[in-house]
């Protein structure tokens, strides 16, 4: 995946004097400490034989975490939460949702 | 007083929307429609975007120390100030001399239409180079649900609880829409998370234009109204095809109906998938009906 499409997890490294901190309640933009990817129960898996590349769940996505990989959809499992629109948007029924085995 | 030039304007499609995700890794319920739409708008705006938040969910999800799930340029303001803010960010960008940018403010309903909107009024009446958008859940959503301007007749909030006295909220949405456009605004819309086109397309055409522009975007909140996730965009949908939302624009004075159904889908079946409708009657649901029908009369008869 391109880094320069969207925010990575980055290592968080805690503060250890009073000027270290930011001024004001605003981090660094686009600085992400951790991953959504526990929120999930079902998980998108993408049949790319039936999928015809409408985009339609990559502009649906609440998170955004469908994403164009050389003209295929592809999924950012570690911030997709799971909420199962892209399958259920899908005109193709591309798209099914996976229990997330532990 | 509109400015709007003779657009050529590039359109925009999930084909030639930006790749870059502007706001990513957020805390959002799944399958909540608020970020969609700020996801959806800020990709349509660009990297170079001050956006203002008010105290609402989006400050809530996007803001936790140390993550910031914004890319661009963002701010928390005051819950009644986020117009102002927006306005002085406006300002500021504007005597520094800053070239290619926009000023973007979004507020949930109750931002909007109760606790911002004298601010909201005044950057309107100053016509400042603001785009304010409002995304409609219709309750407080990040307070835990509490009846807001825009709540509907019918809707269970924990401030209008359902019972055998009442069904609800008891009072019907502002109308939010025209209360903007009467302010003579340069360019003013509706659009709806479920027409996700529709919407980018808005946001295109109020990017373009100078001067203070309103999008008032429906957007579902799974949480709130007690539906499952993956119909988040697809309730969204069914509120505009059974009319009790409507796709419009005011421009030059002018309002336009974009989307005007023959026949609508059944209301009905869109109110009883709804865990916040679910307790209403047969006559409530008339009532929900009969305003719609009134309200669609009254549109097509002076809009057309």
């Amino acid at each position: 995946m391109d880094n320069s499409i969207k925010p990575q997890k980055r290592d968080f490294v805690r503060p250890q004097h009073i000027n270290d901190y930011p001024v004001g309640p605003q981090f660094e933009a686009g600085f992400l400490a951790e991953t959504n990817a526990g929120w999930r129960t079902f998980r998108p898996v993408v049949d790319h034989d039936k999928c015809v590349y409408c985009l339609r769940c990559y502009i649906v996505c609440p998170d955004g975490t469908i994403f164009k990989d050389n003209d295929k959809i592809n999924v950012d499992l570690d911030y997709c939460k799971g909420c199962g629109v892209c399958a259920h948007e899908c005109p193709k029924d591309a798209i099914s949702m996976v229990k997330e085995e532990l | 007083m509109s400015n709007t030039e003779p657009l050529a304007i590039k359109r925009v499609t999930p084909k030639n929307i930006t790749d870059k995700e502007l706001f990513y890794g957020h805390k959002a319920c799944a399958g909540c429609g608020g970020s969609l739409a700020v996801r959806l708008a800020l990709k349509v705006l660009g990297e170079r975007t001050f956006s203002a938040f008010p105290a609402g969910c989006m400050a809530a999800v996007g803001f936790i120390y140390p993550q910031m799930a914004f890319k661009n340029n963002s701010i928390i303001t005051t819950f009644p100030g986020v117009a102002s803010m927006a306005a002085g960010i406006a300002a500021g960008a504007k005597a520094l001399g800053l070239e290619d940018y926009k000023t973007v403010a979004f507020a949930g309903d109750g931002g909007t239409a109760d606790i911002g909107f004298q601010a909201l009024s005044g950057m309107i009446d100053r016509n400042d180079d603001v785009m304010y958008i409002c995304y409609d859940n219709e309750a407080y959503m990040n307070t835990g649900i509490q009846k807001s301007g825009l709540t509907p007749y019918g809707t269970k909030t924990t401030t209008t609880p359902a019972g055998t006295n009442l069904p609800g909220s008891v009072t019907h949405k502002k109308n939010l829409f025209e209360i903007i456009a009467a302010h003579d605004i340069a360019y003013a819309a509706t659009a709806s998370i479920g027409y996700p086109q529709d919407f980018i397309n808005k946001v295109n055409k109020a990017k373009h234009i100078k001067g203070t522009t309103f999008i008032h975007v429906y957007a579902s909140c799974p949480t709130g109204w007690g539906t499952p996730t993956h119909t988040a965009v697809e309730i969204a949908k069914e509120a505009v095809d059974c009319g009790l939302f409507y796709l419009a624009e005011y421009e030059d004075g002018e309002f336009k109906l974009n989307k005007n159904p023959k026949e609508f889908a059944s209301a009905d079946e869109y109110l009883k998938k709804q865990g916040r409708f679910r307790h209403l009657t047969d006559e409530d649901i008339k009532l929900v009906t009969d305003q719609r029908d009134k309200k669609w009369e009254r549109m097509r008869k002076q809009w057309l």
